[in-house]
């Protein structure tokens, strides 16, 4: 059986179907902040969130919801408690971020232990698994994928100015305040919707790389972030029949496609000069 | 055309900025002068409504409103140092950007906004690189596309914030042209923070000096005859003067 005849009956299971659905609209939603969020040094915030989400997770299971009905909101308010401590509390940045994420996994950790019972259920969210996502979480991450793509286009304007020049923005009438807001929000809705694709641990991996590869190579901003978004929906797309054909974990198998595109990109920019 | 009135900042009780009042004319090029931490830049965050400050700033009416004071204002800012190198953006892009300030949310942009960009680009002699990375310009054609950007929606006032720190003397002549130019030609007013005096002196028909409060505020003649001046730089004035 050739690939092509493989990849047409694989694709009539149910589970890849939703596997590639879920799994494109998560590409187009990370890609979509991915750009705004490397160039403005926010990359790590994703990886912040998602160790917060470690926690939410072990929340939601330990009162038997819907972990990522839990993560939503809670992960929503990390993300504001992040910006509030760089604001705020003069703590920097990274170190906001660092000091969250590992409260988050400490917390985690403490109710996985104590708790006990949904440990298998738990550590399943670490590393992802899009091939068995449910309908509900499908649609969830189709509805919340589009709200972020649409939010981000409303807004393209004020982020590529904030991203470009934070104080002429403001001179321009920009709520910078506002729009960081709302980039932090969307960023941890997409990172709850990660976690079941890649998992905790290499969520944010999704965010970055295919901006980062996009940056290799592009050199208008509109074309970079639809860039950003073919290289995601690519590697996704791959990653889910690479790992079904040769029974790999699917989020590191859509990861290490990710970062064979950025070394692609990476070379090819440097030739380019 | 825009009168301040007894402006003053604070910051954490230090004041930066005591009762400040002057007039700006249509059609002026004033350059604001003074030492490291004399409320410079101070200055221009509070024409531009970027920090809180006690006084009055009236913009041609009192009736002017903030958006109104945005559309009339283009601002090219201090330093260089926030253009990433990688940013991936072409010069016309930035330009364009420049017409926010005339838009609504969601702020789409026109047809008429891009060749708004191209004309002020052709103008400043900088329509050849409409399609080049902004970070893969020289420091003087990076500041040529940043005062695109602060002119493109042909503000009537313009205000630089010590533009040609990061230019070599070359492209700071070149520079301070092309200001010139637009301050004759078009009326453009024109506002110059700079520490170089000598250069002020040059271009600019009034001089502000200032030290948290108002030294000196007239033309450079004045500035290098004022009894005033003499007593706050003792013999240093000379020299300044005869470098112009």
């Amino acid at each position: 059986m050739d690939i092509f005849q493989q990849i047409h009956e694989a694709i009539k299971y149910l589970f890849v179907q939703r596997a590639i659905i879920a799994g494109c609209f998560m590409a187009l939603g990370c890609s979509s902040l991915g750009v705004f969020l490397v160039l403005r040094r926010f990359s790590l915030i994703g990886d912040g969130l998602a160790h917060v989400s470690f926690a939410t997770v072990a929340i939601g299971l330990l009162l038997r919801a819907q972990p990522m009905v839990v993560s939503i909101p809670l992960v929503a308010l990390a993300s504001f408690f992040i910006l509030k401590l760089n604001e705020k509390a003069a703590v920097y940045g990274d170190a906001a971020i660092g000091l969250v994420s590992s409260f988050g996994i400490a917390i985690g950790i403490i109710i996985a232990s104590t708790a006990g019972g949904f440990n298998v259920d738990l550590f399943s969210y670490l590393f992802g698994n899009i091939l068995s996502v449910s309908n509900f979480e499908v649609w969830m991450t189709v509805v919340i994928s589009l709200a972020v793509v649409l939010i981000v286009w409303l807004f393209y304007h004020d982020l590529f100015a904030i991203t470009f020049d934070e104080e002429y923005a403001q001179v321009s009438g920009i709520k910078v305040r506002l729009v960081n807001r709302i980039l932090i929000l969307l960023t941890s809705l997409i990172v709850v919707l990660g976690i079941k694709i890649v998992g905790t641990m290499l969520v944010s991996s999704l965010i970055i790389l295919p901006a980062i590869s996009a940056l290799q190579v592009v050199r208008s901003f509109r074309s970079t972030i639809i860039l950003a978004g073919v290289f995601a929906v690519v590697s996704v797309v791959a990653g889910i029949f690479i790992s079904y054909f040769l029974n790999l974990p699917s989020g590191a198998t859509i990861v290490m496609i990710n970062f064979i595109f950025f070394v692609g990109s990476f070379l090819y920019g440097r030739n380019r000069g | 055309m825009v009168e301040v009135k007894s402006l003053s900042v604070k910051y954490n009780d230090i004041e930066a900025l005591s009762k400040i009042s002057f007039k700006i004319n249509a059609g002026d090029y004033i350059g604001i002068v003074g030492p490291n931490g004399s409320g410079k830049t101070t200055l221009v965050k509070a024409l531009l409504g970027l920090i809180p400050f006690t006084g009055k700033i009236i913009f041609q009416s009192e009736n002017f409103s903030e958006s109104d004071l945005r559309r009339h204002i283009g601002y090219l800012p201090q330093k260089m140092s926030f253009l990433d190198q990688r940013f991936p953006a072409t010069a016309k892009e930035i330009v364009v950007s420049g017409m926010y300030c005339r838009k609504k949310f969601p702020r789409r942009l026109t047809d008429k906004d891009y060749i708004a960009a191209e004309a002020i680009m052709k103008t400043l002699g900088i329509a050849n690189l409409k399609s080049r990375s902004i970070g893969r310009l020289s420091g003087g054609q990076q500041q040529r596309v940043l005062l695109a950007r602060a002119l493109v929606h042909s503000p009537s006032v313009l205000i630089l914030d010590e533009p040609t720190v990061a230019l070599d003397p070359q492209s700071r002549e070149t520079f301070y042209d092309t200001v010139q130019k637009l301050n004759k030609e078009k009326q453009v007013t024109v506002l110059l923070v700079s520490h170089d005096i000598a250069s002020v002196g040059k271009y600019a028909s009034k001089l502000l000096y200032l030290d948290r409060e108002i030294i000196f505020y007239g033309t450079f003649d004045e500035f290098c005859k004022s009894p005033k001046m003499s007593e706050y730089f003792g013999t240093s004035q000379h020299l300044i003067c005869h470098r112009h």
